[in-house]
C-alpha cells in the first residue's frame, strides 16, 4: 500500500473499524456479479461517514447528535447506460445484490437513454492509501469536553454588555472511503470541522443585529479549536464591541461604491460566480433543470474575458486543509491542480471522467464525488481559489487606496441566478471607508452585480499575507440532492463601482 | 401501509421492530427512546431528451436517545447508526448512555409521552414498506414518448423523478410503539427551446406515480414555450404580479420555517413583538387568509405524531410520539400560532403546536383558477416559479431570489409576451398585506424547496407591488 505524501501528518491510519470490514471481498462480489450480468464498466465504493453535531443556545445544551452512515455502492455501465444501486449491509450477498440491482436500473433506464456513456482514461494507480492533514481525531475527544469548550466560549460572549443571546455549534465529520474499479483501489480518510458562534443583540426598540465568528470550516482535527489554524480567543474578545457598533451603525445609503472585500466574504462570491460557473456539466446543460447552466459556455473556453487581467483562479483537490482535498476521487482519478481563469480569461473547467470524454479533453481532473454510499457520484466542485499577487499589498494598503467605499467582512446571505450572471450577497460587518481610512460600521448592506462586470472591476489583489482559505460544508447540487464540502482561498481585493442596496428599503421600509 | 408497494424482498437480518425492542431491553438509563427508520428510494434524471443519472438505494438507521434524570434536570445522549446488527445494539445504547452521563442538562427536558392520541397509519408488526425502480416502469415508457415528441418539435426535456418510502418505528421506555409510513414522490419536467433561450417548468408531487400524465405536462410546457415567441424587456420595478401556487408555496414555506416560537420569544425574528413576546394575534392580511397544516390532509398525509431524532431550536426529543392535529398558523388573516415544542409552549404560555410536514393556504371564497386571475389582469406579470431563495434580513424576513423558467407579461387579460427574468427582494410576511386576490387552492410542488418539502396546497395570488430589484440576464 502506498502512503500518499499529501497530508500524511494525521494519526497515520485509517479507522480500523472501517478497514475491518471485508472491503475487498465485498468489491469482488459486486464487480464479479456486475460482469456476469453484462456490465462493461463497474466500480465499487464502501463508505463510513461519522458525524457529530453539537449545538448550544445561550450556553445551554440544545443539540447533540452522533451519526454513523455506513454502506456500499455499485455503479455500472450496461449497453452504454448508467445503473447505480446501494446497500446498507456490508455483506458479500448485499454487494452482489446491489450489483444486480444496478444492472436492472440500467436496463429500465435504457428506454430514455440516447447518449452512450464513455469514460476518459485514467492511469491505474494500484493499491493506494490517503489521509487528510490533521493532528487530533475529533471523535477521540469526549462530548463533554467539547460542550464545555463551547459553553465557555458562549459564556464569554454572554458576559459582555449588549449581547442578549449566543448560538454555538460544532459540526464534525470523519469520512472513510474504499473505492475500486479493478485498476485503482483506494482507501482514504479525511476529517473536517466547522465551529461557529453567533452573538445576538436586541435593542430596546425591537431592532436586532447578529455577528458570527469568521473562523472558516477546515480540513483539520480538534487542534483547530485549541490554537492551531485560528485564534478563537482574540476573535471572541472582539465580537461584543463589533456587535454593539453594528447595532448603533447608520443605515447605508444605496448607490455605487468602491469595495474592499475581505477573504471571509469573497470566498463565497468565488464559490457562486466562479466555482459553479466553471463546472463543465453545468456549462453543457446537464444541470439545466435544477442547479442551472453557466454563462461560461464551452465555446468561450480560451476567449471569455471573465475578469480583469490580474485575475488568476485555480481549481485543485490538493490544498492542505482544503475541504475538497482528497487523494483520489470517486472514479479513481488522482487529485490535481489546474487553471480555471488565467490573465482574466476562461482557461479550464472542472471535470469528471464522463465530462472529460464528452469534449475530448483528455484526462479528468478528478472532480467526481458522491456524498454518501446512497448517491451516485457526479461532478462536484474542487477547491476553487483566487491567487494572491506575489509581493502584493496588505488589506490595510488596499483600504488606503479607496477614497469613498465600504470594507466588507464575513459572509451571510447569498443568491445567484441559474446561469451565474446576477448575484446578491450580504456580510457580517460593513465598514465605511473615507479617504483611505475606516470610519465606523454601516448596516443594511447588500451588494449586487453581474459576474463578469464584477470581476472585470477588480482593480487590485492583495498579497499572500492576506490569503485565507474559506469554505463551506454544504454546497448543494444534483438530484437527488447531494452536499459537498469545498474550500476557496483568496486574498483581499479592491472592486470599483459596485451597486450597494439598502436592505431595509428593499423590504419596503 | 397502503398496499401499493411491495414489502422489502428479503427481510433484514434484524427487523426494525426487533431492533427497537432489543435497544429498549438493554437500556439502563432512566428513560429511553428508539427510532428505527427504513428507507428505500428510486430515481431517474434526464437532460436534453436523454437519461443522465439514476439509482436505487436503501438505508436503515437506528437512533437511540438515552435520558438520564437527576435532581438538577435531564441529560440526553443521542447516537444514530446505519446498518446496525443485533450484536451492535448494546454498544450503541451504551454509547448514548455515556453521552447522556457526561453532558449538561437539556433545557427542553420534559416527561416522555406515554400515549399518543394520533393513530399511526400502519401496524407495528408489519414489515417495512419499500419502493424500487419498477415504480417508474410505466412512467419511463411515457417519458421516452415525450422525449420523442419534444425532439421532433425542436424542444429539449430536462427533469427528475424520485420516489421514496420511509417506514419509521418509534418505541419508548414509557410504552410507545408507533409506526408511520411516508411515501414521497415528485416529478419535475423542464422544457427548453433548442437554443436554450426559452424555458418552461412544471412539477407535481405524487405518492405513487400512478396517475402521472407526462404527455399532458409536456403539452402544457410546449404552450408556455409558445408564449415566449414574442418577448419584451422590462426594467426592475415594483409590479402587479400573479404568483402561481408553486411560487407562493416557496415563499410561505420559508416563512413557516422561520416561525419558531423560541426565536420569536428571544426577540430575533419577524414574529417577535418589540419589547417582548410574539406577534400572535396580529393581523397580517386584510383578506380572510388561512394558512394551516394537517397530518390527515387528503393527498398530503404526513406523520401524525412527533418524530424528532435530535433536539433543535424548533423540535425536542422529549416530544417524540406527541400527537399532531390540524393547526392554524394564520386564521382569517391573523397570526394564530408559531411552531412550538412543549418546552417553548411552557415559555410562551401558548398551546403546543409542533411543526407538521405539509402546508396549505386557502380562503373561503376563492377567485377562480390562475387562468381566471390572468383574465382579470389589466397589466401585470405572471411568474412560473422562484429560485435560489435566501434570507437577507431576519428582522423583516426579507428574502431574495430569482424568477425562473418563464416570466410573462399580461395585458388586457391575456398573456402577450415573455419577459426577462428578475432578482426579487420581498418579505413573505410583508407581502401578505399586499395580496389583493386569491384563487382556488390546488396541490403544488414547491420548486425551490422540493428537496425538503413536497406536501403543499396553495392558491394563485395577485400581489400589488412585488419588488423586482434588478434584471437577471439568465434565461
Amino acid at each position: 500500500m502506498d502512503q500518499n505524501q499529501n497530508g500524511n501528518r494525521g494519526p497515520g491510519r485509517i479507522d480500523p473499524e472501517f478497514l475491518a470490514y471485508p472491503l475487498r471481498g465485498l468489491a469482488d462480489a459486486a464487480l464479479t456479479r456486475a460482469a456476469q450480468l453484462g456490465a462493461s464498466h463497474s466500480d465499487f465504493r464502501a463508505e463510513r461517514i461519522r458525524g457529530q453535531q453539537i449545538g448550544l443556545s445561550d450556553g445551554n445544551l440544545e443539540t447533540v447528535f452522533d451519526s454513523d452512515d455506513l454502506g456500499l455502492a455499485v455503479r455500472v455501465v450496461v449497453d452504454g447506460t448508467w445503473g447505480f444501486a446501494s446497500a446498507v449491509d456490508l455483506t458479500p450477498e448485499a454487494a452482489a445484490q446491489a450489483a444486480a440491482e444496478a444492472v436492472d436500473v440500467a436496463r429500465v433506464a435504457a428506454a430514455i437513454n440516447s447518449e452512450p456513456i464513455e469514460l476518459a482514461d485514467e492511469p491505474a494507480h494500484g493499491d493506494v492509501t490517503w489521509l487528510s492533514a490533521y493532528e487530533v481525531d475529533p471523535f477521540g475527544i469526549s462530548v463533554g469536553e467539547k460542550i464545555e469548550l463551547l459553553a465557555d466560549w458562549s459564556g464569554r460572549l454572554l458576559a459582555a454588555d449588549g449581547v442578549n443571546h449566543v448560538d454555538a455549534s460544532l459540526l464534525q465529520v470523519k469520512e472513510c472511503k474504499f473505492y475500486t474499479d479493478g485498476a485503482t483501489t483506494a482507501a482514504q480518510q479525511r476529517v473536517r470541522l466547522h465551529p461557529s458562534l453567533t452573538a445576538v443583540a436586541v435593542g430596546p426598540d425591537g431592532r436586532f443585529e447578529t455577528m458570527r465568528t469568521l473562523a472558516p470550516p477546515a480540513g483539520r482535527g480538534y487542534e483547530y479549536l485549541t490554537g492551531t489554524g485560528w485564534d478563537f480567543n482574540s476573535e471572541l474578545a472582539e465580537i461584543p464591541g463589533l456587535l454593539a457598533a453594528k447595532l448603533a451603525a447608520p443605515s447605508v445609503d444605496a448607490g455605487h461604491y468602491d469595495l474592499v472585500i475581505d477573504p471571509s466574504n469573497l470566498f463565497l462570491t468565488i464559490h457562486e460566480s466562479i466555482g459553479h460557473a466553471t463546472e463543465l456539466d453545468r456549462a453543457l446543460g446537464y444541470e439545466a433543470a435544477y442547479a442551472g447552466t453557466s454563462f461560461a459556455t464551452f465555446d468561450k473556453l480560451g476567449k471569455l474575458q471573465y475578469g480583469s487581467p490580474i485575475m488568476h483562479v485555480t481549481g485543485d483537490r490538493t490544498a492542505e486543509h482544503g475541504l475538497a482535498t482528497i487523494g483520489y476521487d470517486d472514479e479513481g482519478v488522482a487529485g490535481q491542480s489546474w487553471d480555471l481563469i488565467s490573465g482574466g480569461v476562461l482557461a479550464g473547467y472542472q471535470l469528471d471522467r464522463r465530462m472529460a470524454a464528452l469534449k475530448d479533453l483528455g484526462r479528468s481532473n478528478g472532480c467526481a464525488f458522491g456524498d454518501s454510499p446512497s448517491h451516485m457520484p457526479i461532478q462536484r466542485m474542487a477547491n476553487v481559489s483566487l491567487q494572491p499577487a506575489v509581493g502584493g499589498p496588505s488589506t490595510q494598503e488596499l483600504i488606503g487606496g479607496v477614497t469613498d467605499g465600504i470594507y466588507i467582512v464575513g459572509d451571510k446571505s447569498w443568491s445567484i441566478d441559474m446561469q451565474r450572471y446576477n448575484f446578491q450577497f450580504t456580510g457580517q460587518r460593513f465598514f465605511r471607508i473615507k479617504n483611505g481610512q475606516l470610519a465606523g460600521q454601516l448596516r443594511d448592506v447588500a451588494y449586487q452585480a453581474t459576474t463578469t462586470d464584477f470581476w472585470n472591476s477588480m482593480e487590485a489583489v492583495g498579497g499572500p499575507e492576506t490569503y485565507v482559505l474559506g469554505g463551506a460544508f454544504n454546497c448543494g447540487k444534483g438530484q437527488p440532492g447531494q452536499v459537498a464540502p469545498v474550500s476557496h482561498g483568496c486574498p483581499s481585493v479592491v472592486m470599483r463601482g459596485i451597486r450597494i442596496l439598502n436592505t431595509a428599503q428593499e423590504a419596503g421600509a | 401501509m397502503s398496499g401499493q408497494f411491495q414489502s422489502a424482498q428479503s427481510p433484514p437480518a434484524l427487523s426494525p421492530q426487533d431492533a427497537v425492542e432489543r435497544a429498549l431491553q438493554v437500556a439502563k438509563s432512566d428513560d429511553c427512546l428508539v427510532i428505527a427508520d427504513e428507507s428505500s428510494s428510486a430515481n431517474l434524471r434526464w437532460a436534453g431528451n436523454t437519461l443522465t443519472t439514476n439509482g436505487v438505494s436503501r438505508s436503515r438507521q437506528l437512533t437511540v436517545i438515552a435520558i438520564s434524570r437527576g435532581h438538577d434536570g435531564a441529560r440526553v445522549g443521542v447516537v444514530s447508526r446505519a446498518g446496525v446488527t443485533d450484536d451492535q445494539i448494546p454498544d450503541i445504547v451504551a454509547e448514548a448512555e455515556h453521552e447522556a452521563a457526561e453532558g449538561p442538562t437539556a433545557e427542553d427536558a420534559q416527561p416522555l409521552v406515554t400515549s399518543a392520541a394520533g393513530a399511526a397509519d400502519g401496524d407495528w408488526d408489519q414489515l417495512p414498506a419499500a419502493t424500487e425502480i419498477g415504480v417508474f416502469a410505466h412512467f419511463a415508457q411515457e417519458l421516452g414518448g415525450a422525449f420523442a415528441t419534444a425532439a421532433s418539435s425542436g424542444r429539449k426535456l430536462y427533469g427528475f423523478a424520485e420516489h421514496d418510502l420511509t417506514s419509521t418505528y418509534l418505541g419508548s421506555s414509557t410504552g410507545l410503539r408507533l409506526r408511520h409510513d411516508q411515501p414521497t414522490g415528485r416529478l419535475e419536467l423542464n422544457a427548453k427551446s433548442a437554443d436554450m433561450a426559452k424555458s418552461a417548468w412544471a412539477g407535481i408531487s405524487t405518492p405513487d406515480f400512478k396517475n402521472v400524465d407526462v404527455s399532458s405536462l409536456e403539452a402544457d410546457l410546449a404552450q408556455r414555450l409558445g408564449w415566449a415567441d414574442r418577448s419584451v424587456e422590462l426594467p426592475a420595478d415594483r409590479y402587479e404580479t400573479l404568483l402561481p401556487p408553486t411560487a407562493l408555496a416557496d415563499l410561505l414555506i420559508y416563512m413557516y420555517w422561520s416561525a419558531g416560537a423560541k426565536d420569536a420569544l428571544d426577540g430575533r425574528t419577524v414574529f417577535s413583538k418589540p419589547g417582548g413576546g410574539t406577534r400572535i394575534g396580529e393581523r397580517l392580511s386584510g383578506l380572510p387568509l388561512s394558512l394551516h397544516s394537517d397530518p390527515a390532509a387528503p393527498g398530503l398525509k404526513a406523520a401524525p405524531f412527533v418524530i424528532a431524532h435530535a433536539s433543535s431550536r424548533d423540535s425536542s426529543v422529549f416530544d417524540n410520539g406527541l400527537s399532531k392535529g390540524h393547526t392554524d398558523w394564520i386564521a382569517n388573516g391573523t397570526l394564530a400560532a408559531l411552531t412550538q415544542t412543549r418546552y417553548t409552549a411552557h415559555l410562551s404560555g401558548e398551546p403546543v403546536t409542533p411543526a407538521i410536514d405539509n402546508l396549505i393556504m386557502d380562503v373561503p371564497d376563492p377567485a377562480g383558477s390562475l387562468a381566471d386571475l390572468v383574465g382579470k389582469t389589466g397589466r401585470g406579470l405572471l411568474l412560473t416559479c422562484l429560485w435560489y431563495i435566501r434570507e437577507v434580513d431576519p428582522q423583516t424576513l426579507l428574502l431574495t431570489g430569482l424568477t425562473r423558467d418563464g416570466v410573462y407579461l399580461i395585458e388586457n387579460g391575456e398573456v402577450t409576451a415573455a419577459v426577462n427574468n428578475f432578482r426579487f427582494n420581498e418579505s413573505p410576511v410583508g407581502m401578505l398585506s399586499r395580496i389583493t386576490e386569491v384563487g382556488a387552492t390546488t396541490p403544488t410542488l414547491p420548486r425551490e424547496w422540493g428537496d425538503y418539502f413536497t406536501r403543499a396546497a396553495m392558491p394563485p395570488v395577485r400581489v400589488e407591488g412585488f419588488n423586482m430589484s434588478s434584471v437577471s440576464q439568465a434565461s
